[in-house]
């Protein structure tokens, strides 16, 4: 049985939360004068920014008591309050908006619906309470207008991350990602790479799929393509104290993803001889996982060598993924998750990646 | 451990290898850059024979993108699944703590010296005007 | 790093390895002029002056080159007279059939060109031929070696007329489709052709290389083939996904499926989130009567090549106990780089009953040889 939060521990860090934006329309206070009129006179502010990738009424993306008798869920203060805050009790809760202003096709207005998404952030959120933090926001397809916006906030220590899709345009390890490395390592800010797409390519080299479950469970593949990536071409190398946060990943996947890369490196490392270590080592020194959802085997015994199998207690970090569905009550652990690693899980993990935490 | 002689210098041209059969191992003999070097022909990875692949240099690389080229064909790359070993030391470059591939001493010694033995030499005449490539096993 | 390597000195190995059947062998061609004498004068004359297109930039060459000659093949499998590993079928019986007593050798080409061919009628035309190449080179000459059904699966009606012509002829084992298609192979356009092959009594072998097109990963092109080898096993599982998910074993029943050379420790791991997805989205398929995970414990095997390396080697059993030892072949990739040994590829001692049916008695109950 998932254990209940509070009945082990009191202090704990929610490293994954969504908010939703309510409409378009709510961003509108929030632009520049040039834009606020631009998305008006264009009628964008009408349009909506859902993104395919998390079709908002899908059963796995709202737990049923989480969803409002109007409106998005997880879009009002008071949803976070009565759903998160006061059951859980948390010290802090990481906020990540997932939102079509990241992923427009024109980089100058992505950019400037992200920076109207983390004012909305700001002013309706995080000065709300005193326990929100939250990712910024940025176009994720234009790494030099993203890299403005992380200047623009990185200020408000508020803001305790970094937040990407896991597949975009081009893998993230590629060079042309690099500003936003460096702009995050300067301030000392992980990269939050979370589950989607901006579906720019099918969801992989098949082409494709028909349905949504296929979209979703491919999510576990793509992350290790991305891992891949930010390993391979030598992402921690460049920026050695740069950490990566796997966010709505799966966390089970990743054993079997180690052992293929490991392997991998032995015979063609000669291609990246940049990776002067083992790609497992590197993944357990700059890769964290958020824990829900943990995909998790039918019995607790294999959840246990999992465990052992990931080699290294201070990689996750625990998550809610609220309003997403993947437990019951405040049942958030993973049932099978050793009670030994709880203080880190909880607490420990998440203090030593988001520095902007202590 | 014994000495053996298991060829002549001249037979052994640079850049390349002769697999020699000591005591019941298989063991190839490499002449690289004026030296001799022995490494056991099996690749303690999946038991391929490691001397039938290829000398090839020691990659380095201090940031992405950047390459350079270290100790030209001193590193014996096995055919199978390219794992690379320093053919002085026989580590891999891979995990160079706990994954070697066995190593021998070699030396090159004149006929005239071998002539005073003790040495053995199965299938290697020893004469007094060439030198000869002695293995320790 | 815990990489399990072999003693200096290796207990005596089992002889349960010798007589095995290999799951996938690579021939090749000496001269791709072999296969003119099995297609028509028209498309001689194509090959020769428009030639293979594919979905890829480069005309003849992988767009991640390998790390050794020959587009990445064992560096000692080139045979004596200096022609391309896998072209000599007596060097091959030398390296592999005789050395290890192999019972059955499926041939696997990758040749031709004729699955990922834009121009289907030439890529059927070309199928046609290296099945005939298969019979005339290789398992005539050694009824050993078993040969895999070329088709080229956006033409339906020339794959399927090409099935139903190899129908009966035991010196074919199975159909060979490429994962990487324009579209997940479960999608309905193609449930003809694997309804034919099901109906011929063909397994289908899944078997990866070459590029549909569309980008290696869900994010966009890698820029290394260290990238590109591990996504492979990122397609299998995809793979997997549009197949179960799609509703084809629902469809198709007795349709039996082999992922070759995409590794199988990804895959209870798979199967947990599958089940899970589907615990809250069933009402998008309901077309599944049963959960994920049956599906691919009744419908889909795995070959063993690339062989999976735990960090402690013991894991090994734990993965093949959760996947089912009744699911798992062996296979060598003879003569590509990363190929396994028999001998020496699993780094823990199997149960015996684990062995027999993971290196003779599953590929028999599968393939039906005799």
């Amino acid at each position: 049985m998932a254990e209940a939060v509070q009945a082990l521990s009191g202090d704990f860090i929610d490293c994954d939360v969504h908010l939703n934006v309510p409409s378009t329309r709510t961003l509108l206070p929030y632009l520049d004068d040039y834009w606020r009129e631009h998305l008006i006179r264009r009628g964008i502010e009408g349009e909506s920014h859902d993104l395919s990738a998390y079709p908002q009424n899908a059963p796995l993306n709202c737990r049923p008591d989480w969803r409002p008798t109007q409106g998005l869920p997880a879009s009002k203060f008071e949803h976070l309050r009565d759903h998160v805050l006061n059951p859980f009790q948390p010290r802090f809760v990481i906020c990540n908006v997932l939102h079509g202003s990241q992923i427009m096709f024109s980089e100058d207005l992505s950019a400037a619906m992200c920076k109207a998404v983390n004012n909305w952030v700001v002013a309706e959120w995080l000065d709300r309470d005193p326990r929100l933090r939250a990712s910024i926001v940025v176009p994720v397809h234009s790494p030099d207008l993203a890299v403005a916006e992380i200047e623009r906030r990185a200020s408000d220590r508020r803001f305790v991350q970094v937040l990407m899709f896991s597949l975009t345009e081009l893998p993230l390890g590629r060079r042309q990602h690099w500003p936003i490395y460096d702009a995050a390592q300067r301030h000392g800010l992980p990269i939050g790479i979370h589950a989607g797409s901006s579906f720019r390519h099918p969801p992989s080299a098949l082409g494709w799929p028909s349905y949504y479950i296929e979209d979703y469970v491919s999510q576990a593949p793509g992350f290790a393509a991305t891992v891949n990536s930010l390993v391979t071409e030598g992402v921690f190398v460049k920026f050695p104290r740069l950490k990566v946060v796997l966010i709505e990943s799966g966390v089970t996947w990743l054993p079997a993803y180690l052992w293929r890369i490991n392997k991998t490196w032995r015979g063609v490392r000669a291609e990246t001889p940049w990776l002067d270590r083992s790609p497992s080592e590197i993944i357990r020194d700059h890769v964290r996982l958020t824990i829900q959802p943990f995909d998790d085997p039918p019995e607790q015994s294999q959840t246990q060598t999992i465990i052992d199998e990931i080699g290294s207690d201070e990689m996750l970090l625990f998550s809610t993924d609220y309003p997403h569905w993947h437990f019951e009550g405040t049942d958030a652990i993973p049932a099978g998750l050793p009670k030994t690693l709880l203080p880190k899980v909880l607490l420990d993990n998440a203090l030593a990646t988001y520095q902007r935490l202590n | 451990m014994s000495r053996h002689v298991v060829a002549r210098v001249d037979e052994i041209a640079p850049g390349s290898c002769k697999i020699v059969t000591v005591k019941g191992r298989e063991i190839g003999v490499f002449h690289v850059n004026d030296e001799f070097f022995a490494i056991i022909n099996r690749c303690p990875h999946q038991g391929a024979q490691l001397c039938r692949g290829v000398l090839v240099s020691r990659l380095e690389s201090p940031a992405p993108g950047e390459y350079k080229l270290t100790r030209q064909g001193e590193m014996l790359r096995c055919p199978w699944h390219c794992w690379e070993f320093d053919i002085r030391t026989g580590q891999s470059w891979c995990d160079p703590s706990s994954v070697q591939a066995r190593t021998y001493a070699v030396e090159v010694e004149p006929g005239a010296v071998l002539a005073k033995g003790p040495f053995e030499a199965e299938t290697v005449p020893v004469a007094v005007e060439h030198d000869y490539v002695v293995l320790t096993v | 790093m815990n990489v399990a390597v072999l003693d200096r000195k290796p207990e005596a190995v089992s002889r349960t390895h010798m007589g095995f059947i290999d799951c996938d062998v690579h021939p090749f061609y000496k001269s791709p002029a072999e296969f003119d004498e099995f297609l028509s004068a028209r498309w001689r004359e194509h090959r020769r002056t428009i030639g293979g297109r594919v979905r890829q930039g480069l005309a003849k060459s992988s767009n991640y080159p390998r790390m050794s000659p020959g587009n990445g093949q064992r560096m000692d499998s080139w045979p004596p007279d200096g022609t391309h590993p896998g072209s000599d079928l007596p060097f091959l019986q030398k390296q592999l059939l005789d050395l290890f007593d192999v019972a059955y050798g499926l041939l696997a080409p990758l040749v031709g060109g004729a699955a990922g061919e834009r121009n289907v009628e030439f890529g059927s035309a070309m199928a046609t031929a290296v099945n005939e190449w298969q019979l005339a080179r290789w398992s005539d000459p050694d009824p050993r070696l078993k040969a895999a059904v070329q088709i080229n699966i956006e033409h339906q009606s020339a794959a399927i007329a090409e099935i139903e012509k190899r129908a009966g002829d035991r010196r074919f084992c199975q159909v060979q489709i490429p994962p990487r298609g324009l579209e997940p192979l479960g999608r309905r356009r193609y449930w003809p052709i694997l309804e034919a092959c099901a109906a011929n009594g063909f397994p289908v072998s899944l078997h990866l290389g070459g590029t549909s097109g569309h980008p290696s990963t869900g994010g966009g092109w890698p820029s290394f083939y260290h990238e590109e080898h591990p996504s492979y096993a990122q397609s299998m599982q995809t793979l997997v996904v549009s197949l179960v998910c799609e509703g084809v074993f629902e469809h198709i029943p007795n349709l039996h499926v082999v992922l070759v050379e995409g590794g199988f420790a990804w895959a209870p791991a798979l199967c947990w989130r599958l089940d899970k997805a589907w615990k809250r989205l069933h009402a998008e398929v309901p077309f599944l009567r049963q959960k994920p995970s049956d599906y691919v414990r009744q419908n889909i095997w795995f070959t063993t090549q690339p062989i999976e390396e735990p960090e402690r080697s013991q894991d090994m059993l734990s993965t093949i106990q959760w996947i089912g030892p009744e699911r798992i072949m062996f296979s060598t990739d003879y003569p590509h780089w990363d190929q396994d040994d028999p001998r020496f590829a699993f780094k823990v001692p199997l149960p015996d009953e684990w062995r027999r049916k993971i290196y003779h008695e599953n590929a028999r109950a599968l393939y039906d040889f005799d």
